[in-house]
């Protein structure tokens, strides 16, 4: 786990992403500068479209060839002239990701390369180092995404994970993550599945004082807990029965996201007086709720937040981690398997 | 001879907080062995990632057991592996490739598996035998009825 970029050469690195739901390539400099950032889009028009998007890791099998075609060619360069390979070996459904573990290990013995293992959570963090806008360690990052919702403290570049290492996670989620609170939110309100974006949208038309739902109740620490939100989300929409509901659907959305965007806010208010560091980054798909970011931004007005598509999943974020994490030379990854978020042992 | 399991806590049962599902959830898992799958139903919020969190506790896994909704997937390691499964993104598993679940349903492992419909034909090839069906309900504030019906 160096703490600086391995300089010598300053090539190239290509990164491959397949954790979840979309195919990504990505091509980055060790300096952080994006060369190219590839993301397979089928599924994501559905996906706002309420839409269930196609998971399989056949999807990813028939899109990656293409999609490593493309990061390359858009960054104008050859497998020969690179550094090495990354990708993400989880957290994510196991089949997914041996998609991108089986190709990024062919590529990388068929030219023997090195190739660098990267978690998909550094990924998030290191979205944050890329140029043009690269924020400096140390600073707090909450990471708000479908899978995933940490808070965590950020002392260097690097992989390793604990209190004694680069990343100390502060706080994490008890159940659901924020992203899938909006998305079963907007389900229990008639949205579709996965709604969150349409509730977002919803939220904006309405009150968020209308109604009172609980933020963060029963939860110790720094952790975080949306299922209680949920239910009573729920119950409130057995009291006021269909017809109401449907009334006041965006009062309803309103009051819900403002209880999720409260129960981050405060953890990371808690989180900034307990540890006395002030900069804040965030990441992950739940970045680009502008209520969070107006929230964040009155407790830290230089709140960092990275593109959004480097926000959502992508491979330049993997490549930005991967430039901090440790290189595994042929043949020594050719037994490299994947892991799921319970067997990461953070 | 072998020590005897305990046998299912077949029935409905009232619960009044997490912490009850959680012990509930672990003596179902004290029945349950390696290969054994149990299929979870129930509403949104209805406790079913809490109920898997309470059995895998009781297998010995330690750390975050957390909603695999958007993963599909988590594995967990116990004394025994646990997975837990969470189907509802898939619909049905016609399109998948046959061996999307192979890393999460084995002879070795005990699964829970959340949203099942899509799941069950998959289940009769990997070698694994549904042990329960549990089916959660509100019943208003913390209240859950839980019904565990043996296989």
């Amino acid at each position: 786990m160096s703490e600086r970029p391995n300089r010598d050469g300053g090539g190239l690195l290509l990164a491959i992403e397949t954790s979840c739901d979309d195919t990504c390539a990505a091509v980055v400099a060790r300096d952080g500068e994006i060369r190219s950032n590839v993301i397979s889009s089928q599924g994501v028009h559905d996906r706002y479209g309420g839409v269930v998007p196609e998971v399989a890791s056949r999807h990813h099998l028939e899109l990656i060839e293409t999609v490593v075609e493309d990061a390359l060619a858009q960054a104008g360069t050859t497998l020969p002239q690179l550094d090495g390979i990354a990708v993400t070996q989880g957290p994510g459904l196991v089949g997914a990701l041996l998609v991108g573990v089986a190709t990024a290990k062919a590529l990388a013995a068929a030219h023997r390369l090195p190739l660098v293992p990267v978690d998909h959570l550094h990924g998030h963090v290191a979205a944050s180092f890329v140029q043009p806008d690269p924020i400096e360690p140390p600073f707090l990052i909450l990471i708000a995404s479908g899978g995933h919702t940490l808070l965590a403290h950020v002392k260097d570049h690097g992989a390793r994970w604990g209190r004694d290492g680069s990343i100390e996670v502060l706080g994490s989620t008890r159940d659901d993550a924020a992203g899938e609170a909006f998305d079963k939110g907007a389900r229990l309100l008639g949205l579709g599945y996965p709604g969150g974006p349409a509730l977002q949208r919803l939220a904006a038309e309405g009150d968020p004082e209308a109604f009172a739902f609980p933020v963060a109740a029963q939860v110790p620490g720094l952790d975080f807990s949306f299922s209680g939100l949920k239910t009573a989300l729920l119950y409130k929409t057995r009291e006021l029965g269909e017809e109401e509901t449907e009334r006041r659907r965006a009062d309803l959305a309103a009051s819900y996201q403002r209880a999720i965007v409260e129960t981050l806010a405060r953890r990371v208010e808690r989180a900034r007086a307990e540890t006395g560091i002030e900069r804040l980054a965030i990441g992950g798909g739940v970045a680009a709720n502008g209520p969070l970011r107006e929230r964040l931004r009155r407790l830290a007005p230089d709140l960092h937040v990275p593109p959004r598509e480097l926000c959502t999943d992508n491979a330049a974020m993997i490549a930005s981690a991967a430039r901090f994490a440790q290189p595994v030379a042929f043949p020594g990854y050719l037994s490299l398997d994947a892991y799921s978020s319970g067997e990461r042992g953070l | 001879m072998s020590p005897r399991r305990p046998s299912l806590p077949a029935g409905a049962h009232r619960t009044a907080g997490p912490e009850e599902t959680e012990a509930l959830a672990a003596r179902v898992a004290a029945a349950l062995e390696p290969g054994d799958v149990v299929l979870l139903s129930g509403d949104l919020g209805a406790g079913k990632t809490t109920f898997v969190r309470g059995a895998a506790r009781a297998l010995g896994v330690e750390g975050a057991v957390t909603s695999p909704t958007f993963t599909i997937g988590q594995r967990y390691h116990g004394r025994v592996g646990v997975s837990h499964l969470d189907l509802y993104r898939l619909g049905d598993l016609a399109d998948e490739d046959p061996a999307l679940l192979a890393d999460y349903l084995t002879p070795e492992r005990i699964a829970f598996v959340e949203w099942p419909r899509a799941a069950e034909p998959a289940l009769a090839d990997a070698g694994v035998t549904v042990a329960a069906r549990v089916r959660l309900e509100h019943a208003g504030g913390d209240a859950r009825v839980i019904t565990v019906e043996p296989v």
